[in-house]
């Protein structure tokens, strides 16, 4: 097997180029001072405590009739996970362009790097506050597990292949950052972060579930309360969304890192 | 051996394609130290660049199965933010080297001393050709690109970077740009004039020597036979 030998070698050369970026990219934001790494989740942390604060004190309208910690704490959590992904990827190869002089390295692994930073922060996250919460007695532990950590991976799968998309496509036109820093925005409010696609007039609904992050969301939830919620997603379109960004931004990344022109 | 054939590199600029690269073949073999000179701008950089696999050809086909370091004594791949320390660290994590070993080695020929825990932002000019020089002699390559290496340091630094590269490293090859023509003829046995993207050989440094020259100064010229 001579292929796979060769495929395990290649593999574990980008596996250290990815642990030694990432390493590169944790002492770069964060340093060494006060809580150094510890930032990369205890800052979505305050994010998400802060909104569901606030949440709570104004008593947001969401439809439903789950304790409204619980559903900031899912809601808004899936937004940083699938919106900080692309924020981050957007522009990155510009700053590590002299990188290319280490031929192991290359376009994708600088964005691999980054993603893990990304998604392993909001993960911890999510992680830490469902535990405190459940700890203090504010929300019950998950209906189930596996399927909470489904729809988490698929959100996941989204924000990074749209990530790898955005941040190809940056290096192209810098319309590109302009255009999505309103956009993720505006999208905000529709990406069922705030609301349960069940609390829609009926005839909005099917328009909801068009939007992909609305379907993870929707199965995070689903798998937290179980049947204290009623679900709506469409598994299939979500995975069809899922491969079609994959696939659009796989294009870009090859046609970007063809072109790549250090100083 | 590093093989270039038919290799154009062209980039485009606002008035149209600009070819930079025309055509260019050659090998160079194990061992083999090859000088190329060229005025400003005559693509010297583009073809260490893509020597070095930084950036691709637009056309034609590149071959090596030697392993080639990065331009030496180049700064430019520095998190500034980062201590020099933590370089030497991304460094050996990336080529999986022995960290420990390393440091004590750029410790010593960097003779930075207590600053490699400082950022590398802090760090003078020569300060940062100094750590760059030693990070570039912690990986052993089988050919080594130098684009200007005598521009930057003092004398002592020429000097242990004289013994690092022609005499502890004599066996290797070597791809090295430079205007300091005196450089080139004491190291090189192979000579290279590029001009408006064309690249023509010599074993001779003076025939080389004078053709660079003509190539500088007399309007609009042309290589003999191209």
């Amino acid at each position: 097997m001579p292929q796979l030998g060769a495929i395990g070698r290649s593999a574990a050369i980008q596996g250290r180029v990815i642990h030694a970026l990432l390493m590169r990219e944790i002492l770069t934001r964060y340093g060494r001072h006060n809580i150094g790494f510890l930032w990369i989740f205890v800052e979505p942390m305050i994010f998400t405590t802060g909104v569901t604060t606030i949440w709570a004190l104004t008593g947001a309208a969401h439809g439903s009739t789950l304790p409204i910690v619980a559903f900031a704490l899912t809601g808004y959590s899936s937004v940083l996970l699938w919106r900080n992904m692309p924020a981050r990827c957007i522009h990155a190869i510009e700053p590590n362009l002299s990188l290319m002089y280490h031929r192991n390295v290359r376009a994708v692994d600088i964005f691999l790097a980054r993603l893990l930073l990304e998604a392993g922060g909001a993960t911890i996250s999510f992680m830490t506050l469902s535990l405190f919460y459940i700890y203090i007695g504010w929300l019950e532990p998950p209906n189930d597990l596996l399927e909470v950590i489904g729809g988490w991976l698929l959100l996941g799968w989204f924000g990074a292949a749209l990530a790898i998309f955005l941040g190809a496509l940056s290096e192209k036109s810098e319309l590109v950052e302009k255009v999505w820093h309103p956009a993720s925005y505006l999208t905000f409010p529709l990406s069922g972060a705030a609301f349960m696609v069940d609390a829609l007039p009926t005839r909005v609904q099917p328009l909801a579930l068009y939007i992909p992050m609305v379907n993870g969301v929707e199965i995070v939830r689903e798998g937290y309360f179980g049947h204290l919620v009623k679900a709506h997603y469409d598994l299939p379109y979500m995975l069809i969304c899922c491969l079609g960004i994959s696939f659009a931004a796989l294009v870009q990344l090859r046609d970007v890192a063809r072109h790549i022109t250090p100083e | 051996m590093i093989r270039f054939e038919h290799v154009n590199k062209v980039y485009p600029t606002r008035f149209g394609d600009r070819v930079v690269l025309d055509d260019i073949s050659f090998t160079l073999e194990r061992g083999e130290k090859l000088g190329v000179m060229g005025r400003n701008g005559a693509g010297k950089s583009t073809l260490i660049r893509l020597v070095s696999g930084a950036e691709n050809p637009t056309s034609g086909l590149i071959e090596q199965n030697m392993s080639v370091s990065w331009p030496l004594a180049f700064g430019g791949a520095f998190q500034t933010a980062l201590t020099g320390q933590d370089n030497v660290r991304f460094i050996s994590r990336i080529y999986k080297q022995d960290f420990h070993k390393n440091l004590a080695f750029v410790e010593e020929f960097s003779e930075l001393g207590t600053y490699l825990g400082e950022p590398v932002r802090s760090y003078s000019s020569g300060m940062r050709a100094r750590l760059a020089f030693a990070i570039s002699m912690i990986i052993e390559f089988d050919c080594y690109l130098i684009d200007e290496i005598s521009a930057v340091g003092d004398v002592r630094f020429h000097e242990k970077c004289e013994i690092e590269l022609f005499e502890r490293r004599v066996d290797r090859a070597m791809l090295i740009v430079s205007h300091d023509l005196y450089y080139v003829k004491a190291h090189c046995q192979r000579f290279a004039v590029l001009h408006r993207g064309h690249m023509k050989f010599f074993d001779d440094f003076d025939a080389a020597h004078q053709v660079h020259l003509d190539a500088m100064h007399v309007e609009d010229y042309q290589f003999p036979d191209s």
